[in-house]
């Protein structure tokens, strides 16, 4: 049987093209979320284990390395956040134009970065929470 | 009426299984929940004075919170789970191994799901003052 068509080529394209690199990075940003759900439910977990286990837990989620993880999971959280929202609108059938896309990219990315550092002030700096 | 569709399609099964809008739907579905839900959590949590266990299980005890907890776990992971399938069906050629990711992947959601709403349902009821 012939090969049934398969997508998406990412080698074929140009990357520059502002609609693709922001279809991938709102993959990629996705599935870094979905790893980010092994530490939310680790989270639950030690919570419902009571103190002494909340307290291990606590000890391993303040560590430098999972600052680090919070940093780019509230990355890729604000962006995912942003970007679906693009999709959504794009469902309704509206903002498809090239232009229009073009425009949204940039709006996606300006947008991320101002959810991004405001979120990151707050958990960083503001409420100390990471430490 | 004559079927539209070519006779070696029909024989090999290929061409609309009349399911495929159901799993865009679902996707854009849980999405359209997780932003407000996504976004309650954010706050919620920075909002919280401390992260110590006693601040934690007062707010995660609270009837609200433990909803919309659970409505974000299993919303959260249906919405991974969708999303991550998309991924590795585009990316993962070999039949046999696709397959096992794909299977690997839901169990790994089903677990996470159980156990996040397990977590806060034990929380929610005093079993982790």
């Amino acid at each position: 049987m012939r090969a049934r068509p398969i997508s998406p080529h990412l080698t074929i394209y140009r990357m520059s093209r502002y609609s693709l690199l922001s279809s991938i990075t709102n993959r990629i940003t996705g599935v870094i979320l979905s790893v980010g759900l092994l530490v939310l439910i680790y989270w639950l977990m030690a919570v419902a284990g009571g103190n002494r286990p909340y307290l291990q837990a606590h000890t391993v989620l303040s560590s430098g390395f999972f600052k680090i993880i919070y940093a780019g999971l509230l990355a890729a959280f604000c962006y995912h956040l942003v970007a679906g929202i693009r999709h959504l609108v794009w469902d309704t059938g509206r903002g498809l134009e090239r232009a229009q896309s073009k425009r949204s990219a940039a709006i996606v990315l300006a947008a991320t970065i101002v959810l991004a550092a405001a979120l990151g002030y707050w958990l960083f700096l503001a409420a100390g929470r990471a430490s | 009426m004559k079927s539209l569709r070519s006779p070696l399609g029909q024989v090999a099964g290929l061409g609309s299984a009349k399911n495929g809008v159901h799993h865009w739907w679902l996707q854009r579905l849980t999405s359209v929940a997780l932003v407000p839900l996504t976004v309650w959590f954010t706050i919620s949590l920075l909002s919280l004075p401390s992260l110590d266990h006693v601040t934690v299980v007062a707010w995660m005890a609270q009837s609200w919170t433990a909803l919309l907890l659970i409505l974000l776990v299993l919303v959260a992971t249906w919405h991974s789970q969708l999303g991550v399938r998309v991924v590795v069906e585009d990316y993962v050629h070999t039949t046999g191994l696709r397959t096992l990711t794909l299977v690997i992947l839901t169990f790994v959601h089903a677990f996470l799901a159980v156990a996040g709403v397990f977590a806060i349902l034990k929380v929610a009821f005093g079993g982790a003052a």
